[in-house]
């Protein structure tokens, strides 16, 4: 009897864990926010932070980019070829890229490059007691050290997401035009056609900025929030990558039904 | 708002636990403007805890800390702030920035809280730097240093903002005798040229009680003894003459409780 409820009292201290770490997340958000504004009178401390994060993760990004758009070129065509349509590749690349694999990838790349660095990063910092010493020299750590890796994020995820689109639809066009002999004008005239402003590019551009500031928000808190030890830290920075992808991927569903489901 | 009264750190009835473990019941601290005060025990008795108390990173259960006239806990967290910039603490491995140079790292609390030109900077960080003899180490980087440079840079960067007072958590803690003996200096001579308030939270009773005006003995979460290094020596206190003559056994016991030995060992059971 008694272990059955030993039982459910840690399942009930396991719920009110979850969402005591979800009220901590929160009210860190809201503590990173507060300290937004402060920084336009500072650009430097994120202009560096944009190199980190968004710069260093070029190359993954550019590479993954180009490998992804191929193979949608080839097996896109492999598709479309059996119906004739294989002059429809270029529409095909561009809407899974702009629509959905740019941001959903870029954001699972950026989770495994750029959150699980920063969240060792942030972790690491506590656990020499960097923050501490921050706090007592009177300098608010969440401003100096938090929000400029968070804005960075948030600015780079998109820029990242355009350029992983970019680089595949060229890797498209190689592999299709290139290669497979899908006619050069009609690969792009299709896509210039059917490829949309709103419904797509923006759309995906909004996708990318939403997972910019979950994947973010996930690694600075798991950072901050990190036991500050080696064991602590090196959890937190797997638990960014696996629930910041976790996020992401759901998200993703969330985020298309609202777009472009059902209507 | 500043006090003028002889104490510039008064503690009154704190008490703090940490889960059910109970740290501190219902102490009293006093420290006199000017003096280096010692806060000694044995591991574990929540030395650093209490830095932490009096720089308002930690909040007690009950009783309060007033520092400078002002009561830590009761400050909003801007006036917090304000009073943090008259506090220097130095942590135990220095809490240098490790991706900034020792330069930097100095010039950090300048340039975050002063709007000083860059030449200013300059001069002020060399000064600090010399002050703790490493005026040439300005271009190394932290991981380049040792324990004890760490430890001077970091003091170095603790008087940067020419605080009140400076709050030392285990100073000598790993330390070579040289570099021990020069932080020893170091602090006796930073409080009086600086007109400093210092308070050195430690275990190493030698070098701390030869530069320390006053030393409070921690134990079980109370204050156990009270008075100058020399006063404790002659203290009728059996905690206090364990801890200062270092004996095994004695107040603090030597074995961890347990059930009797003798039973222990006849009882047979699996462990």
């Amino acid at each position: 009897m008694k272990s059955v409820l030993d039982h459910l009292q840690s399942l009930g201290q396991k719920g009110t864990g979850v969402f005591e770490r979800l009220g901590r997340a929160n009210i860190l958000f809201a503590r990173i926010l507060a300290g937004v504004p402060g920084l336009f009178l500072r650009p430097n401390l994120v202009i560096q932070q944009v190199y980190s994060v968004g710069v260093l993760s070029l190359l993954i990004i550019l590479v993954s980019g180009l490998f992804v758009g191929m193979v949608l070129g080839l097996q896109g065509y492999n598709t479309l070829v059996d119906f004739g349509a294989e002059e429809s590749l270029g529409v095909v690349v561009a809407l899974s890229l702009v629509r959905e694999l740019g941001p959903v990838v870029t954001a699972l790349l950026f989770a495994g490059r750029a959150g699980s660095a920063l969240t060792a990063e942030i972790g690491l910092m506590k656990a020499t007691e960097q923050l501490s010493a921050m706090e007592m020299m009177a300098i608010d750590p969440i401003r100096r050290v938090l929000t400029p890796r968070f804005l960075a994020g948030f600015i780079s995820m998109p820029l990242l997401a355009a350029i992983f689109s970019a680089v595949g639809i060229m890797g498209g066009y190689f592999v299709g035009v290139g290669l497979l002999g899908v006619d050069d004008g009609a690969y792009w005239s299709q896509m210039q056609d059917k490829v949309d402003l709103y419904d797509d590019i923006y759309n995906g551009v909004i996708k990318s900025i939403v997972f910019g500031i979950i994947v973010t928000w996930i690694a600075v808190f798991e950072g901050y929030d990190a036991t500050p030890t080696s064991e602590g830290v090196s959890r937190a920075t797997t638990r960014t990558v696996v629930h910041s992808s976790l996020a992401v991927l759901a998200m993703d569903f969330i985020l298309t039904a609202l777009m472009f489901g059902g209507g | 708002m500043s006090d003028t009264s002889d104490i510039l750190i008064s503690v009154r009835g704190l008490s703090f636990s940490r889960g059910s473990r109970q740290i501190f019941d219902d102490i009293d601290i006093d420290i006199k403007r000017g003096s280096v005060t010692a806060i000694m025990g044995p591991s574990g008795t929540g030395k650093t805890t209490l830095l932490r108390l009096i720089g308002g990173q930690l909040r007690p259960d009950k009783g309060n800390v007033v520092v400078d006239g002002e009561d830590v806990h009761a400050l909003r967290r801007g006036q917090l702030y304000q009073l943090r910039k008259r506090m220097g603490m130095l942590f135990q491995n220095g809490a240098l920035l490790t991706d900034i140079n020792v330069y930097d790292n100095v010039a950090f609390p300048l340039r975050e809280h002063t709007h000083l030109p860059e030449r200013l900077i300059r001069d002020l960080v060399l000064m600090k730097l010399h002050a703790v003899g490493l005026r040439g180490a300005r271009d190394l980087m932290p991981s380049e240093l040792s324990g004890g440079m760490l430890r001077r840079v970091a003091l170095a960067r603790a008087i940067a903002l020419d605080p009140m007072m400076i709050m030392y958590d285990e100073p000598f803690t790993g330390q070579d005798p040289i570099s021990m003996g020069v932080l020893v200096r170091l602090i006796r001579l930073l409080n009086d040229t600086l007109g400093l308030t210092s308070i050195i939270v430690s275990h190493d009773i030698a070098e701390t009680a030869a530069i320390a005006d006053d030393i409070y003995l921690l134990s079980g979460g109370k204050v156990v003894a009270h008075g100058s290094a020399d006063e404790l020596k002659q203290s009728g206190s059996e905690w206090a003459k364990q801890f200062i003559q270092g004996l095994p056994d004695g107040p603090v016991p030597f074995h961890y409780p347990a059930d009797d030995y003798a039973h222990d060992l006849l009882s047979g059971g699996p462990n």
